[in-house]
């Protein structure tokens, strides 16, 4: 009775062996992010090397859902290393608005372009898409589930700024329940050594607690959960701060009472190291103040540039593309 | 009391909480085979007071273990040959399991594109957790 299926499963698995996505910050080893990173490192010091890398390849972006940050961060990678783009930015424009599935859309893709990044609001899209494609997949955001190039580019700007991703306080501030930025980027910064989080949110905006289960108290990480900015702020070497997204929330009274609820501002930012990074995945509401722009110590617009190099570095890595 | 023949040659699912048969009937698919199944409800038990019983005059390759193991691994399969057990096979919980339980989560891919087959890994042995292989959502 279950053998169909198993057949079927063991098919999927070999073809997700043979064929290299992203989907998860976890589908790259440590080792092979750093690579990832030296590579993405090398093209923000040699872009000119890096400009042809890519010539007559295409990308497709299959953004289900709008995100102009994302979506035009991918395609200027692209364009940066001398290939070509096509896509969608909304499902309206589609065919999923005439009923089709995910698994057709991503056959009839994997004939016009070489690769694909796919945003999407339901959670396991781009798994579905990596099932059924010949092409390598990237997952540019589901739903609240992952989004693993926002933890690339955080990992990247961390690393890049502070020169290590171990021994370091990161504060995570805001909605930390929704927060998929968050959850990716404690799953990828827990496989690093002596790495304290510190979680800033109101009660009704915790961690998950299979976040709080599964991954921080199973790798024995040190984490605190507290309500106030300000009194944690000389501890940590990075904050990390979250926009109170509207799109999560069922009642739009819920969103209004909590969406000031964690503000940045100079103030605050005068109880903090001096060589303390704060970052922001973008766009921010007003969850920090435009004056703490000027700070040398706001990193949140260098980290829009990161992005663009990591996903340069990432689409030469799942094309096989060498650059000596 | 009431009595049911024994049985010769086939398998035996014994220990299943009482209530539970009937269903266990159902995600077994055991309606769609030929053979003859017979279920008995509450039988007296001196270990659960209770029980339902499942016989099967079929083989083995006609029950899932692994579904069955997933719905109650403390149930004891008993296979039958020349109207004695033979051997005594023990459920554990799934690596995986296909198309028996449904994601609730209303954000998944599966609560929109029906056709995909719902698949859950078993993530965490010990507290016996699965979840769903798409958007990772955990089975309650």
């Amino acid at each position: 009775m279950a053998l169909l299926p198993l057949l079927k499963w063991n098919e999927f698995l070999c073809l997700l062996k043979f064929m290299k996505h992203l989907l998860s910050p976890l589908d790259f080893s440590v080792e092979e992010l750093d690579q990832l990173m030296d590579v993405a490192l090398d093209i923000s010091k040699n872009p000119e090397k890096y400009a042809q890398a890519c010539k007559g390849k295409k990308i497709a972006t299959l953004f289900y859902e709008p995100s102009t940050r994302t979506r035009l961060s991918f395609e200027a990678a692209m364009l940066n290393l001398g290939g070509s783009v096509l896509g969608f930015s909304s499902s309206d424009s589609s065919s999923a608005a005439k009923g089709e599935s995910v698994a057709d859309t991503i056959r009839i893709v994997s004939c016009y372009a070489d690769i694909c990044a796919m945003r999407h609001p339901k959670e396991g899209a781009p798994l579905v898409a990596a099932l059924h494609s010949s092409i390598p997949v990237i997952n540019a955001g589901d739903g609240g589930h992952q989004h693993p190039t926002q933890t690339l580019t955080d990992l990247m700007t961390i690393r890049t700024l502070k020169g290590h991703l171990d021994n370091i306080t990161i504060g995570l501030c805001g909605d930390l329940k929704f927060g998929r930025t968050v959850h990716s980027l404690i799953n990828a910064l827990i496989r690093y050594p002596n790495v304290r989080f510190i979680l800033i949110s109101p009660p009704e905006l915790r961690v998950p607690d299979y976040i709080r289960q599964e991954v921080l108290k199973a790798n024995n990480a040190f984490y605190k959960e507290v309500t106030q900015l300000e009194e944690i702020m000389p501890e940590l070497d990075l904050l990390y701060m979250t926009r109170v997204q509207k799109e999560r929330f069922f009642n739009e009274e819920e969103y209004i009472r909590m969406k000031d609820c964690y503000i940045l501002d100079k103030k605050k930012m005068e109880y903090a190291k001096k060589d303390m990074l704060v970052l922001h995945p973008l766009p921010r509401v007003n969850e920090i103040s435009t004056e703490v722009d000027k700070d040398p110590r706001a990193v949140y617009f260098k980290q829009v540039q990161f992005g663009v190099y990591i996903r340069m570095a990432l689409i030469l890595k799942l094309l096989e593309v060498e650059v000596c | 009391m009431l009595n049911v023949g024994k049985l010769n040659e086939g398998v035996v699912l014994d220990h299943i909480k009482a209530g539970k048969s009937m269903s266990i009937y159902r995600d077994l698919h055991l309606d769609e085979i030929e053979n003859c199944v017979a279920i008995i409800k509450n039988a007296r038990s001196g270990k659960m007071g209770k029980k339902d019983i499942i016989k099967i005059e079929a083989s083995i390759d006609k029950v899932d273990l692994d579904i069955l193991g997933f719905i109650d691994h403390n149930i004891t399969v008993n296979i039958i040959k020349g109207g004695k057990i033979v051997e005594k096979k023990n459920l554990t919980l799934p690596k995986r399991i296909i198309n028996v339980i449904k994601c609730r989560n209303p954000r998944c891919i599966t609560s929109i594109e029906q056709e995909l087959e719902q698949v859950f890994l078993l993530t965490d042995e010990d507290k016996a957790i699965y979840r769903c292989m798409y958007c990772e959502e955990k089975y309650d």
